[in-house]
């Protein structure tokens, strides 16, 4: 397949979604016309969810193609840098603090949770960045990326023992959830996308180099550590953004890249945008039929992911991939 | 490539280069000539690899590195990639770009920010690939070559640079003999066109057939002379033991490994 027929397949997926999460509720399929309350509840819930959860899912799709891209591993995740275990902790750090209060006004509590995750994601990767001494060494950052994980993983653990009442706020954190996207959350991720998006297309080529080894990227004129640090800045912004509006979204940041690089060939430009757009199919997807299957039950969409990004891994694996 | 002959094209006063705090090389002075081609030679843990990324300014030295009469330092990484190409030993990965986009990143140094291919670059990089004979399947990806097919590619792509000096490390590793003699007839018109070009070679026989051999040993340079002179022979003899013999068949040296 081309680049530009996957683009335009994945963009008219896009809008075919979005149009049917606009009539999927809690009650089934249920089409808005004509009914303002109806049309009410389309326009203030189901738009601003499909719109976040498809932006979510770009982010985090972008997130991955940068991380697989940067650490030229196929199983890099966006996670990788510790932003996860960092925003688990953020989030957890905020509700001990300030004690369940369910009550409480629940719109001011969101916005300090959503806070507290962006700033433990991009806390934990300059946390990395400083124990891996820069950007100089992968394996070096890797491996810091994996003491910071464990290591506030460990903290959060203990922040919800000493605080045993904050455990189920936690727990759906860290399912993750698109219940809460509302409009504000769509403008927060839509400019993070685009933001992150630019920086990365802007060190696409440098990427493309990369791919020959450090030593040949740098004879071809590549400024690394520049460009290194730029892509983990975009990496952690687009994680933290879509973290702290969603929560802990598994599988979809790994699942875009191999999804679009089994697609088509082509260089890194193409792949980071393609691996966005399909992060926001997946996501999208996803979430609607989370709502659909057991309406008017809703399943966490952080679990079907899981299941189906899993899934998917494996049968590629098997496939001889 | 208009570098004028005889001209000093990279030139090292190296005082030490450590990797990781073990000295690696001892003080090097060494002087290459423009428009000809260097073997670097010398048994394994010589430090002929690290020379060589010294020389490319891929490895920090206590010392200086001259492109063509100009501290390495002071060029911009644009201008310097245009001047100086550098081919890896066994460079990995790329697996999914296809032959094409691999030696298109040659042209990297050329291009402005984002900027498409030129016309000039999809001539240079043609060029490229039909010096190296894989044009022919130039959409394949690198996963689906083989590691001959893949070297050649990537052989292309610093070609594809068409900078005025080119430094290659093991550029014969996977390859059959036809190919290895496409690399010298490959080697040989470059160095017609004036180009300088520097080359770590395991493969003895094939580095006698350069211009001037630097014979390495233990981190030093112990000769630095014309492949063809007594004095090199006499250096190569030394840092392998004497279990060299060296015949002349043809007008052509050759190594044999002598055992006695």
């Amino acid at each position: 397949m081309r680049p530009i027929t996957l683009l335009f397949v994945l963009i008219v997926v896009t809008l075919v979604l979005q149009a049917l999460g606009m009539a999927v509720g809690s009650t089934g399929w249920s089409p808005p016309w004509g009914d303002p309350t109806a049309m009410q509840i389309v326009w203030d819930i189901r738009a601003p969810r499909c719109a976040g959860a498809w932006l979510a899912g770009a982010l985090l799709g972008l997130g991955g193609a940068i991380a697989q891209g940067l650490f030229r591993n196929p199983l890099a995740d966006p996670y990788l840098l510790g932003s996860s275990s960092g925003a688990a902790l953020g989030v957890a750090v905020l509700l001990a603090l300030l004690g369940v209060s369910p009550v409480a006004s629940a719109w001011s509590l969101r916005l300090g949770l959503t806070g507290a995750a962006f700033v433990g994601a991009v806390g934990a990767v300059s946390l990395t960045l400083i124990l891996a001494r820069g950007v100089q060494h992968t394996l070096r950052l890797l491996l810091a990326g994996v003491v910071v994980g464990v290591v506030l993983g460990a903290l959060s653990a203990l922040t919800m023992l000493m605080v045993p009442d904050i455990m189920r706020a936690m727990q759906a954190f860290m399912m993750g959830t698109t219940g809460f996207l509302g409009w504000n959350s769509v403008t927060i991720l839509a400019s993070t996308l685009v933001v992150s998006v630019l920086v990365a297309f802007g060190c696409s080529r440098a990427l493309d180099a990369l791919t020959l080894g450090d030593s040949a990227a740098i004879s071809l004129g590549v400024r690394l550590a520049g460009v290194r640090m730029l892509l983990i800045a975009a990496m952690a912004l687009a994680t933290g953004a879509a973290v702290a509006q969603a929560g802990l979204i598994s599988f979809v940041g790994l699942v875009a890249p191999h999804l679009v690089r089994s697609r088509v060939n082509t260089t890194n430009g193409p792949v980071l945008v393609l691996s966005a757009l399909f992060g926001g199919v997946l996501l999208l997807g996803a979430d609607i039929v989370a709502r659909w299957v057991w309406a008017p039950q809703e399943l966490p969409v952080g679990v079907l992911t899981a299941v189906l990004g899993g899934g998917y891994l494996l049968w590629r694996m098997n496939r001889g991939g | 490539m208009n570098t004028p002959h005889h001209a000093t094209a990279l030139s090292a006063d190296i005082q030490a280069v450590r990797l990781s705090k073990q000295l690696v090389l001892h003080p090097i002075s060494l002087a290459l000539q423009a428009g000809r081609w260097t073997a670097i030679v010398g048994p394994n843990g010589a430090g002929k690899s690290t020379l060589l990324r010294t020389l490319a300014g891929l490895q920090p030295c206590d010392g200086q590195i001259g492109l063509q009469g100009r501290p390495l330092n002071d060029w911009p990484a644009k201008e310097r990639a245009r001047a100086l190409a550098w081919l890896g030993q066994s460079e990995a990965g790329a697996d999914d770009l296809s032959a094409l986009d691999v030696v298109m990143l040659g042209r990297l140094p050329h291009q402005a920010w984002l900027a498409p291919a030129s016309p000039a670059d999809h001539v240079a990089v043609e060029q490229a690939m039909t010096q190296t004979h894989c044009w022919a399947w130039k959409e394949r990806t690198l996963a689906h070559l083989s590691g001959g097919e893949r070297q050649r590619v990537l052989l292309a792509r610093a070609l594809a640079v068409q900078a005025p000096i080119v430094l290659m490390d093991e550029p014969l590793a996977h390859l059959d003999p036809p190919h290895q003699a496409d690399w010298l007839c490959i080697v040989r018109e470059l160095v017609k066109q004036g180009v300088t070009v520097v080359s770590v070679l395991h493969e003895l026989n094939m580095a006698l057939q350069a211009d001037d051999l630097v014979v390495m040993a233990k981190g030093q340079v112990r000769h630095h002379g014309p492949a063809g002179a007594a004095s090199s022979h006499a250096a190569l003899q030394e840092v392998f033991d004497h279990r060299l013999k060296l015949f002349n068949v043809e007008g052509q040296w050759l190594a044999m490994p002598y055992t006695a």
